[in-house]
């Protein structure tokens, strides 16, 4: 039954484009088409604009991609930068405000009131209740006046009034993208609100909007088994890098982080240098450029940040992590592999084609088909990032009756056949076909489109990687595939984790019984 | 499995919209300058979305051809009628296993596990699967293998060879899904919510336990896809393609078929829900997922346009009521949402929820109903008609922005009956919505008083208590899995 009030809007487009990237090839629309098609620009701040001219209808989509995600959250700060996110859709001096010039003096208040109380809240020894008490209220009441001057979601009404259709935004521990679709007479419009709110935000309800996060937090990760798990699993595999850590935030983090904090991110991090934006749709580069230069120069100059210095650790125990609940039994595990700047990242594109991908993949064949102990069986990588080294991932569903022990067991068999031979040439050959077919189905797409180009100008510094990635799969070999998995898919650089299932306990059986 | 690489995402979602501004005009200096009204809003460039061809055969079925060239693909379909809400409850799932096992069996000359390897190494792609309403078959390849593609899924739709193991594969399929049913607390509460509204053995809910998709053979996937094969059916084909060499092959396939069997008439009766306030207890969550359920409407209720404008005024935006009171203004939720719901051929739902941590379930859900019961309390403005209308009518656009979706579209109205202009008249419907129209709509469709509220959630974690809602006796919902007696045992093991 079709349900036509979905809540939130999940897009995939990124994570979908970076799966199947790898290349191009098609004569109708190889690198050349885009060469013609394609313009880009990097203004005196920094600030790298793409444009794509694709006039099917007149409509355009946008994608601004910064390179800075929650793994860049400072120690203590978990969430930041999922928490800043939020913050941009609030407005900018110039919109979502009665009178900035006297809201600006009561936020100023409010941040004073919080951090008197969150001195006397973390007091280790001799904390007063009623003081407390005291300085909640007076928080309160700074708020209070302080929403007196806000005119509430100004920002996004404004958009969708002008016809801004999946606008949205997502914080990846990588990076942090904003996004929509608008018809094309609006396109100036855009680039003032979008430019706008990268230079000039406000920490307008941000107490507010940091309790609508933990409630994110509660429906993805603590009330879903799964997110719990996934949780405890990058939190064990990783002992240095920030992979490791909760990307929404652990509890006791993102509820204290503030809006100095939050303002303290934007200024190090929403710089020209670290921000690409990419526009693809009915857009005309030789008309546009000097409007949008003009915007979006009005953001800071500022230094690229610095790159940081962590390095996960060569992992050298094996590592397990069991939960025990009234959930269905799960499976899954990861083995650290570099970034995506490696020589052998096609490579590992290959090895997830050819064990995951449909009714003809290994996992499939072995553990759902023939052996029928699995509704599902992938692996899949990078996770949960790409920047940095991630991990080689592997999970199973198993089918009632069987346990996470058989899913390791299974799993690690054909691990272990692509160390012990060679894949075959169909296989390869099917990996190369159907990369190339991903990418071009890829391109009819605005939003899809813009937001790889958006990510493969800032992850190569040129958008064309994303064509001649092709040459790199086309040379991946048999002899690569089954050298990466011999050095990689060995138990000391593992960690697994499940999910066993519980029996109830005897009070939950008696409330969960028949009524 | 998605949520394992899912991001998190800001932003979204609904929500309505006294602006404060309005209510409340304190003490407020000289109006702040509004810089994004003085920038120009050019005329839009001109477009008319590019219509398929329509081909109707005497024998009543129905071609589309979309010719789009940007890409070198072909891909297609064919929509059939008849779906889950047609099969019988004793064996509830069939059309489910057999969306299934349909493809994964293969055709009489080549099996399923062959299809797989030939379409696989072409990047193509062949598929099965079902609805409530309908079940369909579609393809899609690059350019140079069309002819072969189309070939091949003609022969599944002609001479399907389900088979036994295909089938328990499928079974197998459904059955870890009915295991699993009780594991995600946003699952449950929409089925059970769903239930509420429909009754839980209405064609439109009922699930498939164990012992129905046991009960489905080989036999049974045979007379189902005999039957439906032989109604209106549908076939669109999309991409880079020459018109009249498609048209030909088109009709060598299908114009040889018998006259199409009209389907016969549903007589399903909807009472909507029981109002009142059930409870489903899950120990391992910390949030509590709120459903508001009453019955909706259908798409040819000439009131929809209104209803579709009331709707963004409750929940369809950031500045829709219950996300700006909700979620902005209490930081209550990060979901929250609500429409009255129209489907194509039967009612709807009325249908809002909010996601909010338990100590705030009875805030969060008063919240919630106070925006519901308001649209019949609280007058609409001339401010929010104007907006919601800015909202769905500059975004209209997005509907037919690519060709693929203006075939879909035409599929969609040919399969339910509705005029090709549909979208045409139902802008301009939306266009001539005023206040007296949302009042209106609000005071005939909008009743507090029949809505069932379900609360999913942490019983102990809850307080206050459910009972402060005042809502009458809480009613305990018992989801437990009926298990069938080889399961059951083996679950007591663990």
């Amino acid at each position: 039954m079709q349900r036509n009030n979905s809540p939130w809007i999940y897009i995939g487009v990124l994570a979908l484009m970076l799966a199947a990237i790898a290349l191009a090839g098609a004569r109708a629309q190889d690198l050349n088409s885009f060469e013609q098609r394609i313009t880009t620009k990097v203004l005196p701040n920094g600030l790298t604009l793409v444009i794509c001219e694709r006039p099917e209808a007149p409509v355009f989509s946008y994608s601004t991609f910064i390179d800075a995600g929650d793994v860049n959250d400072p120690s203590g700060e978990s969430g930041l930068a999922h928490m800043f996110e939020h913050l941009a859709f609030k407005g900018t001096s110039q919109i979502g405000t009665k009178d900035y010039a006297a809201e600006k003096i009561a936020l100023a208040k409010v941040e004073a009131a919080n951090d008197a109380y969150e001195a006397e809240y973390l007091k280790a020894v001799g904390r007063d209740e009623a003081k407390l008490a005291e300085l909640k209220k007076a928080f309160k009441d700074a708020e209070t006046e302080a929403h007196k001057f806000v005119i509430p979601n100004q920002f996004t009404d404004v958009a969708e009034r002008n016809g801004a259709e999946g606008l949205n935004a997502e914080t990846a521990l990588d990076e942090t993208i904003y996004f929509w679709s608008m018809p094309e007479n609006r396109l100036e419009l855009w680039a003032w609100l979008e430019s706008g709110r990268l230079a000039d935000v406000v920490p307008r309800e941000f107490y507010k909007e940091r309790d609508v996060v933990i409630e994110e937090r509660r429906m993805r990760t603590d009330s879903n088994p799964i997110g719990r798990l996934v949780e405890q699993f990058l939190a064990t595999a990783y002992v240095a890098h920030n992979y490791g850590r909760s990307s929404i935030g652990w509890p006791s983090e993102v509820s204290q982080i503030n809006a100095t904090e939050a303002m303290e991110f934007h200024k190090k991090y929403y710089v020209g240098a670290n921000i690409v934006v990419a526009v693809v749709g009915d857009v005309k580069a030789s008309d546009a450029l000097p409007m949008l230069e003009k915007y979006f120069s009005k953001i800071p100059a500022g230094p690229k940040p610095e790159e940081m210095t962590t390095i996960e650790p060569k992992q050298f125990a094996e590592k397990t992590v069991a939960i025990r609940e009234q959930t269905q039994p799960f499976y899954l595990e990861g083995y650290h592999r570099p970034d995506y700047r490696s020589p052998d990242a096609e490579v590992y594109d290959a090895i997830t084609d050819i064990m995951s991908n449909g009714r003809v993949s290994r996992l499939y064949r072995s553990l759902v088909r023939d052996q029928q102990i699995a509704a599902e069986a992938e692996g899949f990588s990078p996770f949960p990032g790409d920047k940095y080294p991630g991990l080689f991932a592997f999970y199973a569903v198993p089918l009632p009756g069987h346990t996470p022990a058989e899913m390791r067991d299974a799993i690690h068999k054909e691990i272990d056949k692509l160390k012990t031979a060679d894949v075959s040439d169909e296989e390869l050959a099917m990996y190369k076909t159907r990369t190339r077919a991903d990418l071009l189905r890829g391109l009819a797409d605005n939003q899809g489109l813009a937001n790889s180009l958006a990510q493969y100008q800032t992850r190569y510094g040129d958008w064309r990687e994303l064509f001649l990635q092709l040459d790199k799969v086309d040379k991946v070999t048999k002899a690569d595939i089954r050298r990466v998995a011999n050095e990689v898919f060995v138990p000391s650089n593992r960690t697994e984790s499940w999910i066993e299932t519980e029996a109830p306990t005897a009070a939950a059986q008696k409330d969960g019984g028949a009524q | 499995m998605k949520s394992l690489l899912m991001k998190h995402f800001s932003g979204i979602v609904l929500a309505g919209a006294i602006f404060v501004a309005l209510l409340a005009p304190i003490t407020l200096p000289a109006q702040q300058a509004k810089p994004w009204e003085q920038i120009p809003t050019p005329k839009l460039h001109d477009f008319k979305p590019h219509q398929p061809q329509r081909i109707e055969l005497k024998n009543g079925i129905v071609l589309f051809l979309q010719e789009d060239h940007e890409l070198p693909f072909v891909s297609g379909s064919v929509s059939i009628p008849g779906g889950a809400r047609e099969e019988d409850a004793a064996k509830a799932g069939l059309v489910s296993l057999y969306g299934q096992a349909w493809r994964t069996s293969g055709t009489v000359k080549l099996s399923g596990d062959a299809l797989d390897d030939l379409l696989e190494a072409k990047a193509a792609h062949i598929e099965t699967g079902g609805d409530v309403d309908s079940t369909a078959l579609s393809w899609d390849s690059l350019k140079g293998d069309a002819d072969q593609v189309f070939a091949l899924a003609m022969e599944l739709l002609f001479h399907p060879q389900f088979n036994a193991e295909k089938l328990q594969l499928a079974q197998q399929q459904v059955a870890t899904e009915i295991m699993r049913r009780n594991d995600d607390e946003s699952d449950i509460a929409s089925r059970e919510s769903a239930k509420l509204v429909y009754g839980a053995n209405s064609p439109y809910t009922r699930q498939p336990e164990f012992a129905t998709i046991g009960a489905v053979t080989v036999d049974d996937l045979k007379t189902w896809h005999d039957h439906t094969i032989s109604g209106k059916l549908i076939v669109s084909i999309s991409g880079d393609f020459d018109p009249a060499a498609m048209e030909a092959k088109l009709r060598a396939a299908f114009e040889g078929l018998p006259q199409v069997k009209a389907a016969p008439p549903r007589h399903d009766t909807f009472a909507g829900p029981k109002p009142g306030l059930s409870f489903i207890d899950k120990e391992d969550v910390n949030q509590s997922n709120v459903q508001i359920v009453g019955l909706g409407t259908d798409r040819h209720n000439p009131d929809v346009p209104a209803l579709a404008v009331m709707n963004e005024i409750l929940g369809g935006s950031f500045a829709s009521r219950m996300f700006q009171k909700v979620r902005t203004e209490l930081g209550l939720a990060y979901a929250v949402g609500g429409s009255y719901g129209y489907a194509w051929d039967y009612p709807g739902e009325f249908h809002a929820l909010v996601l909010t941590k338990s100590a705030t379930t009875v805030d969060a859900t008063k919240a919630a109903l106070d925006q519901i019961a308001g649209l019949t309390t609280r007058p609409f403005t001339d401010e929010e008609l104007a907006r919601a209308k800015d909202n769905i009518l500059n975004s209209f656009l997005f509907r037919y922005d690519t060709r693929e979706k203006v075939l879909a579209e035409r599929v969609r109205l040919e399969f339910y009956g509705y005029p090709p202009d549909y979208l045409e008249s139902y802008k301009a419907a939306l266009e001539k919505v005023s206040v007296a129209d949302l009042n209106r709509v609000a005071a005939k469709y909008i009743h507090p008083d029949k809505l069932a509220i379900l609360v999913v959630g942490n019983g102990p974690e809850i307080k206050p208590g459910l009972d402060e809602l005042k809502l009458g006796p809480v009613q305990t919902v018992d989801i437990t899995i009926p298990m069938p007696k080889q399961q059951a045992t083996s679950e007591q093991k663990q």
